[in-house]
């Protein structure tokens, strides 16, 4: 916590706007809500333009000289390419209901993270060099000009949205800071304006296929240490295959997952939940990455990093695709996949070869979630669970944003939950389901020079959780998404001491009974059950 | 500034409303060239923007899902909320267009004494869909000067509208509720320390304009002083309207400024966030199913791109996968 003051400093935030009028793009980068920029080599990897050394807190950012004009032509070419981008830009009326829908609005109080404000910064500029009235009448118009400073004021704010899309469920007319974001670093991108924590992870990602940077001996050899686990915690011992052709299934979860707890806890669940089936699937190292930090840099490095899923599931030869616990990788998988990767007309369409149910939601696509494929096993009493190894824990459901607003899956993880955990207990309704609230670093923010801004902006889902600890008693925040394991725990740190962190999957294997097992007196992270001693 | 700026900008209007057609006498270009100036800037601006929209493609499927998805067959999906047939995106729009859906879920955050709530919030939906009812109530009602006869329908509206009985003439209640619906959304951008800090010339101008056009109807109707000739009224409406304009003579010129101020709108709409409009009709958050695993969507400009292929990858790695027991398609 060296950059966030205490929490009760940080609740003394106030949301009276500034003297300085929004127009003023000069910014103040204030410690622990910036990030570093990205390296030269992270951009020659990706083949990225004006690859530099470069500070922000320098006054020259080395752009190329002709950095106006690139940026001018660049959104001329996305305003011809994407309808969302013209009509988000003209039909905003300022009415300010997504204000106070912003969870980094709620925490920082900062004007300028007002979603509607936040698309003024691009709009301002749209108008006074694409519309007649912009054009003719100037600042009376709410033109700006384009400057320096204009691109250093993007730069700090189109990295304090997370593209969570809070605000467009509450837009009249379903504007879409997400859209705006993502544009708006696609545009940056063009000059070499970004953040090493996004540029490092999609370049290590198109090299090595994960954003870990993992080669493929290194991400074998990881999920070997948590076959090594399993079989201590629950003494079975598995094999899993890696880049086996004819497989059934290719499974894809995100790289987090194979490397940081508690990520990886999850992971031994996957590898337990399909060891208990008998799933015929394998694992890539090529397509060893579920996430996509391409999302977060352009539509085309978004293209480039995922069309090594449909790839490699040609040519190992399997009949679908099953991904894991995600939220932006769903994004992707969800609403872009099969537009850009596809047709995946040489896959069928997923078939579970346990219950026979047949995927038709994923028919096109050809990738089903693992929740929706484990709540088809629970409904189908297809696996054998002991909900009471959970007892010790009292559990919410986070609903990470983009599986949320970006995919509409919120009843599939409560049945899988409530069915492997016999106490849980819903957050406040107006943070949970589709108007839940975003950890605070999604969308590449989860650097550490970023803790600061963090902590403001995962205030609103951390008040919640703290609610549900107060009333009840809750003890484990429970999510689908790796970016949330990573981001959510010193979150609960900081704002609600005590509330542990957990992948789904790994409480549905705490809970399954596996066939060999002895007598299971641990979690699947080594920690003693609770009540379980002399059990079974 | 933003908010004198246009007020002073619909007065200014006024003034020379009332200089050119009530001192000056130029009722013809008022009554007929600004109207029909009006109209056709209208009807071609409006039709250009919807145009420009429309001519930039949607390339990726992206609906805001407020609702449970269509997956497994015993999980009831949100068909309206996270719709995935055309007649759901049917029922969503609808919602939306004649209901205001989103903005009615509209909450308000509060942070005080170290905890967060919520409160619910309707007060802008509230005034906002009144505004936009009464709006065109009043407008369709207006239609019985551009009629003859008047149809069924009009003259029920009117009825209706007026049925209070309160007053000679009747007051209508539409015209109270406009009235009191845009005071509400003026206030709460003057009062709203946030609303007053990101707000424009651009959103006082609508309202002090919608404002006056509807002051200056009230005036007209109710008051005395500013009582207007209402049969020639309609013959001057009616030449507009079958193409045969013509200037009867009476007319006050509280008209000529409320007819005005109404072609202002009209000429201003397509140029202003007015066309939300149209707008919301195209916006991809809404107008799409969220059915992209189910059935393939096309981008029209997908481009390929440069990608790390998996021979690249192998060549790149092989004497380690080799040594990890990986499989590979060439051996060193």
């Amino acid at each position: 916590m060296s950059q966030a003051p205490k929490p009760e400093e940080l609740l003394r935030v106030s949301h009276i706007p500034p003297k300085k009028d929004w127009m003023d793009p000069r910014v103040d980068l204030v410690p622990g809500t910036w990030g570093y920029p990205g390296k030269a080599s992270s951009l020659e990897t990706l083949g990225l333009p004006n690859p530099r050394e470069w500070n922000p807190t320098d006054e020259d950012w080395k752009l190329p000289p002709n950095w106006k004009e690139i940026i001018h032509e660049g959104l001329k070419e996305r305003l011809e390419k994407y309808r969302s981008l013209k009509i988000f830009l003209d039909i905003c009326v300022r009415c300010g209901a997504c204000a106070d829908k912003c969870h980094f609005f709620i925490g920082s109080g900062d004007p300028k993270n007002m979603p509607v404000l936040r698309a003024e910064l691009l709009r301002s500029i749209y108008r006074q060099d694409f519309t007649m009235a912009g054009k003719i009448l100037g600042t009376f118009a709410g033109g700006r000009e384009l400057t320096e400073d204009v691109i250093k004021e993007w730069f700090y704010y189109f990295h304090q949205c997370t593209e969570c899309r809070r605000c467009s469920l509450y837009c009249p007319y379903g504007i879409d800071t997400a859209e705006v974001t993502i544009i708006v670093r696609e545009l940056l991108n063009l000059i070499g304006v970004n953040i090493d924590w996004i540029l490092g992870a999609a370049a290590n990602c198109y090299r090595t296929g994960n954003h870990l940077g993992l080669e493929p001996h290194t991400f074998k050899g990881n999920i070997e240490y948590l076959v090594d686990d399993i079989e201590e915690y629950v003494g079975v011992r598995l094999n899993p295959t890696f880049n086996r052709k004819g497989a059934e299934v290719l499974f894809i979860a995100p790289s987090g997952d194979v490397f940081a707890d508690p990520g990886i806890f999850t992971y031994m669940g996957y590898l337990m939940l399909f060891e208990h089936i008998g799933l015929d699937y394998t694992i890539s190292t090529y397509a060893s990455e579920g996430g996509n930090f391409g999302l977060f840099t352009s539509q085309e490095t978004m293209k480039r990093l995922n069309s090594k899923m449909y790839a490699e599931a040609k040519r190992l030869g399997v009949k679908w695709i099953l991904g894991g616990e995600c939220g932006h990788m769903w994004r992707v998988l969800h609403q872009y996949m099969d537009t850009m990767n596809g047709p995946a007309d040489f896959l069928e369409v997923p078939k579970s070869p346990i219950t026979g149910t047949v995927f038709d939601n994923a028919k096109s696509t050809k990738m089903v979630h693992i929740v929706e494929f484990m709540a088809d096993l629970i409904h189908h009493g297809k696996l054998k669970l002991n909900p009471s190894r959970n007892d010790y824990l009292r559990t919410t459901w986070h609903d990470s944003c983009n599986v949320s607003r970006g995919m509409g899956m919120f009843e599939e993880p409560r049945y899988v939950l409530k069915s492997v955990c016999n106490n849980f207990f819903e957050m406040p309704e107006n943070t949970i389901r589709e108007q839940t609230f975003c950890c605070g670093g999604g969308t590449g923010l989860n650097a550490g020079e970023f803790e600061y801004l963090r902590m403001m902006g995962g205030m609103p889902r951390a008040f919640a959780v703290k609610h549900v600890q107060e009333k009840h008693g809750v003890n484990r925040l429970v999510n689908v998404c790796a970016l949330d394991r990573a981001i959510l725990p010193p979150l609960m740190d900081y704002w609600a001491p005590e509330v542990s962190v957990s992948g789904l999957t790994e409480l549905v294997a705490n809970a399954l009974v596996m066939e060999g097992e002895h007598d299971r007196l641990t979690d699947l992270r080594g920690e003693d059950i609770p009540g379980m001693e002399g059990d079974e | 500034m933003a908010v004198w700026y246009s007020l002073l900008l619909v007065l200014g209007m006024s003034l020379f409303v009332y200089l050119g057609a009530g001192l000056l006498g130029l009722q013809a270009i008022f009554g007929i060239v600004v109207p029909y100036a009006a109209i056709l800037v209208f009807l071609i601006g409006f039709s250009m923007r919807i145009l420009g929209w429309a001519r930039s493609p949607v390339p990726f499927r992206i609906p805001t899902t407020a609702g449970q998805q269509k997956s497994l067959g015993w999980i009831k999906p949100s068909k309206v909320d996270s719709p995935y047939t055309t007649w759901g995106v049917v029922g969503r729009m609808a919602m939306e267009v004649l209901l205001f859906r989103s903005l009615f879920r509209n909450t308000k955050a509060e942070l005080t004494e170290g905890k967060l709530a919520y409160g619910s919030s309707k007060w802008l939906w509230l005034f906002g869909i009144l505004f936009h009812y009464t709006f065109l109530t009043i407008v369709i009602r207006h239609l019985r000067f551009f009629t003859e006869p008047v149809p069924f329908f009009v003259q029920a509206l009117d009825r209706v509208d007026g049925m209070l009985q309160i007053g000679s003439p009747v007051i209508y209640q539409t015209d109270v509720i406009l009235v009191a619906a845009l005071l509400f959304l003026l206030i709460r951008r003057l009062v709203n320390p946030q609303m007053r800090y990101l707000s424009l010339p651009a959103d006082y101008f609508p309202l002090f304009l919608i404002l006056g056009i509807a002051l200056t109807g009230i005036m007209m109707r109710y008051f005395a002083v500013f009582k207007v000739d209402l049969l020639s009224v309609k013959v001057l409406a009616m030449g507009l309207a079958t193409f045969n304009p013509t200037i009867p003579e009476g007319i006050g010129v509280m008209f000529y400024i409320h007819l005005f101020l109404f072609s202002a709108l009209l000429a201003y709409f397509p140029f202003s966030k007015l066309m939300h409009l149209g707008g919301v009709f195209l916006s991809p958050t809404r107008n799409l199913p969220n059915d992209s695993r189910m059935a393939r969507h096309v981008n029209p400009w997908n481009a390929p791109v440069k990608v790390h292929t998996y021979e690249h990858y192998e060549d790149d790695f092989r004497e380690k996968m080799i040594e990890a027991d990986l499989p590979v398609e060439k051996q060193a």
